[in-house]
């Protein structure tokens, strides 16, 4: 199963090839990475996407927690919470198809934040699966470039993760 | 500050090997008495005598390399650490901070490399952070679950023109570090029931009790339930080998009677230990109507491997007091017609098969009977440190360690190369003690220019050479699974280890036949004050065993090379 976890760490030199470092040698996987300071300038917070039975992530959020630079570690899959990622997307954009990728990107709610006589490059904002889904619906062939931000989640509810 | 530091956390002897990124704190260290430096002849010797200090005492352990080679040469020993949970600082000089990531001259990036062997590391950024890093370090090595940490020191941090407020710190505090100091009491109490309800309960023992401790405790609370008892490679000494309750070690080589019981139990109680795969063979096959309560103080280890029942987060030490109490004072004690019936079939699988080796088979000694004249000639009271290979496992099952911290050997990595200076880190803390090097003359080789540094140091320890003339380990596996096509397992051109003892200054003693060890070997222990090499010539061709079939159970072993469970 697909498992978003969050991490509080120390903004320190090397904590997050620590963090990465743990996934490579005991063979985890990452789908996503993000990471950030946060409003308190000595932590950052990181979001990893992995997937793997309970036992892997049971063996991971122990091993995180292990590591020394990081402070606090949840699993926001346990409960209910809000997933987001950003994707920037550009497309060949000229005769009929540009009309109905504008159409498509109006359906999926995405801005087109840059444009050329040829090309469009959306801006789209939601879940991962969404953002395959956009993908999807614009077809392989207009598409030149794709970058996603990876997942960012956060506790719903009064939940928090901080110190 | 760096010598001072180490001054004020009470460090004794620290373990090293100078160059050029260290020369100021070489220079530190010649101005000073209290700190003490032993000079080694190869890095890794350094990192595997500080760590044996810490088996033997539980305390950090502190090597000091140079940058580049000398702190490559020292990753063998941090991983040797690492992988059996020791204590220990390494502090690595590193090139002038201006020059880092420049491929510098002796430049390597010691915090990548040691980054997955290390409990933590740190690099120092500022010359007046230096006691606190120091002071974390031994913090961070010492409490929880043990383990080695990496301090890297650009030269430029030890200028000695450049001077800072010095002040130890006494304690620290990590908001990101909390090791646990007590186990969940409502589990303890869970488990307790549990395990007095068993009917045919082991007690599997770790290093983690060695390391924790807990020895008294948990010896006292198997004499109290009367079950048996068997320990890890690691935790060998927790419990007293010679006692009835002891079934000895378990696992790949383990005894009949342990793996028999282990696969035979309805109840485990793992303290310490970690389920390691050299314990449990096949996982799926392993010990199927066990229920199991599982003590660690490192809540990774619980169910890596082996799902726990009851798993207990928490040091060995603190967790055993409160059951000990629970169960002297519980209404319901075990059922003991259960336990009498266990006993019985557990003595009786210790008839048919327990320790025994042959001696007709072969002209030469047996390596099984060196070790048990060394048990003898020293009333099982000596430190063992041990290098790897077979006679590792003959140490292992044979020597009966009656008390922690005398068995000193690398069980997660396996490095060949660790006794010598292992040895020599006991010795040295212990001048009284009798220590041991069992070794073959594989591991011998891998740091025998250590002599040299016995010999300035005056080391006298003894060196049992177990001389198979093969790597005899190696061999064992080609017998049993390569048909015996012995693939560089054949040591052509050993050299004369009398003549070699002798030209470091020590004494060498050639041993061929058994009807001399005895002799020999007390020989070899009255000389207190010289080095003694004991080459002693036994059967190239024994094997290991018990040993368990790969992938099978813990009870399925072969027991001779034709017979098997
Ligand atoms: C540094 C290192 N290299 C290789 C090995 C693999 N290995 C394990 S046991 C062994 C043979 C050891 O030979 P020896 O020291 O003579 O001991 P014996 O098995 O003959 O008693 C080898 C090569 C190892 N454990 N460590
Ligand atoms: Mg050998």
């Amino acid at each position: 199963m697909r498992h978003i976890i969050s991490v509080l760490l120390e903004n320190e030199p090397g904590a997050l090839s620590r963090v990465v470092g743990l996934f490579s040698q005991r063979n985890y996987n990452i789908e996503s990475l993000t990471v950030a300071p946060t409003d308190d300038a000595t932590l950052s917070r990181l979001t990893v996407t992995t997937i793997g039975d309970d036992r892997v992530i049971e063996q991971i959020t122990k091993h995180l927690n292990k590591l020394i630079d990081v402070v606090k570690v949840v699993d926001l899959t346990e409960g209910d919470h809000i997933e987001r990622e950003l994707m920037m997307i550009k497309l060949k954009a000229s005769g009929a198809a540009r009309a109905e990728i504008k159409r498509t990107a109006d359906i999926f709610r995405g801005q087109i934040i840059d444009v050329t006589p040829n090309t469009y490059t959306v801006q789209l904002i939601g879940a991962s699966d969404k953002l395959d889904a956009f993908i999807s619906a614009l077809g392989a062939a207009n598409i030149m470039e794709v970058v996603r931000s990876g997942v960012s989640g956060i506790a719903r509810g009064e939940k928090t993760l901080s110190l | 500050m760096v010598v001072r530091a180490l001054r004020d956390e009470g460090v004794k002897y620290i373990y090293g090997y100078p160059g050029g990124a260290l020369l100021h704190v070489y220079d530190a260290i010649f101005q000073q008495e209290e700190v003490q430096h032993i000079l080694v002849r190869h890095e890794q010797a350094a990192t595997h005598m500080a760590d044996a200090y810490a088996r033997a005492t539980g305390k950090a352990g502190v090597a000091l390399v140079t940058s580049g080679p000398g702190a490559t040469n020292a990753v063998t020993g941090i991983a040797t650490a690492y992988m059996d949970s020791i204590p220990m600082v390494v502090i690595t000089g590193q090139v002038m901070s201006h020059l880092v990531g420049e491929d510098a001259f002796q430049e390597t990036d010691m915090m990548g490399i040691s980054r997955p062997i290390v409990k933590h590391n740190f690099s120092v950024s500022r010359p007046e952070d230096i006691p606190a890093v120091i002071k974390k370090a031994f913090h961070i090595a010492q409490t929880g679950r043990p383990g080695p940490v990496v301090v890297d020191i650009p030269k430029d941090m030890t200028t000695p023109t450049e001077r800072f407020e010095y002040e130890y710190p006494k304690s620290v505090k990590l908001r990101s570090y909390n090791p646990i100091s007590r186990g969940h009491s409502g589990q303890i109490k869970k488990a307790t029931d549990l395990l007095l309800a068993a009917k045919r309960p082991v007690i599997y023992v770790g290093g983690g009790v060695i390391m924790g401790n807990a020895s008294n405790e948990i010896t006292e609370l198997s004499r109290l339930l009367n079950y048996p008892v068997t320990c890890t490679l690691m935790g060998l000494g927790a419990y007293p080998g010679t006692d009835r309750q002891s079934l000895g070690m378990l696992g790949m080589h383990g005894s009949y009677e342990a793996n028999m019981a282990m696969h035979h139990s309805d109840l485990i109680l793992a303290v310490g230990a970690r389920f390691d795969d050299r314990v449990t063979n096949g996982v799926d096959k392993f010990c199927p109507t066990a229920k199991i309560i599982h003590i660690d103080i490192d809540p990774a280890s619980i169910s890596k491997t082996i799902k726990a029942d009851i798993p207990i987060v928490g040091p060995a030490q603190s967790v055993l007091t409160e059951m000990l109490e629970l169960v002297a004072s519980a209404k319901k004690q075990p059922d003991e017609a259960a336990l009498k019936a266990w006993w019985e079939q557990i003595d009786e699988w210790r008839a048919r098969h327990g320790g025994r080796y042959r001696t007709d088979d072969s002209e030469l000694m047996k390596p099984q009977q060196v070790i048990e004249m060394l048990s003898k000639v020293t009333n099982g009271d000596a430190y063992v440190c041990s290098d790897v290979g077979q006679h590792q496992m003959f140490a292992a099952q044979y020597y009966k360690f009656n008390k922690p911290n005398r068995w000193i050997n690398s069980g997660g990595l396996g490095t060949m190369g660790f006794g010598l200076p292992a040895a020599m880190g006991v010795k040295l803390n212990f001048p009284d003690a009798d220590v041991a090097c069992v070794t073959g003359e594989g591991s011998i080789q891998m740091n025998i220019q250590e002599l040299s540094t016995c010999k300035q140091y005056d080391l006298p320890v003894k060196i049992i050479n177990l001389n198979n003339q093969s790597l005899g380990m190696v061999r064992q596996w080609q017998d049993m699974n390569y048909e015996s096509r012995h693939s560089h397992s054949y040591m052509k051109s050993l050299p004369d280890f009398i003549k070699l003892a002798e030209s470091y200054g020590h004494v060498g003693m050639k041993v061929e036949k058994y009807e001399d060890l005895e002799a020999a070997m007390r020989e070899a222990f009255a000389l207190k004050d010289r080095l003694v090499f004991m080459d002693i010539y036994v059967d190239p061709f024994e094997h290991v065993y018990p040993m368990q079939v790969a992938r099978g159970s813990m009870r399925d072993m072969w027991l001779n090379k034709t017979e098997r469970t």
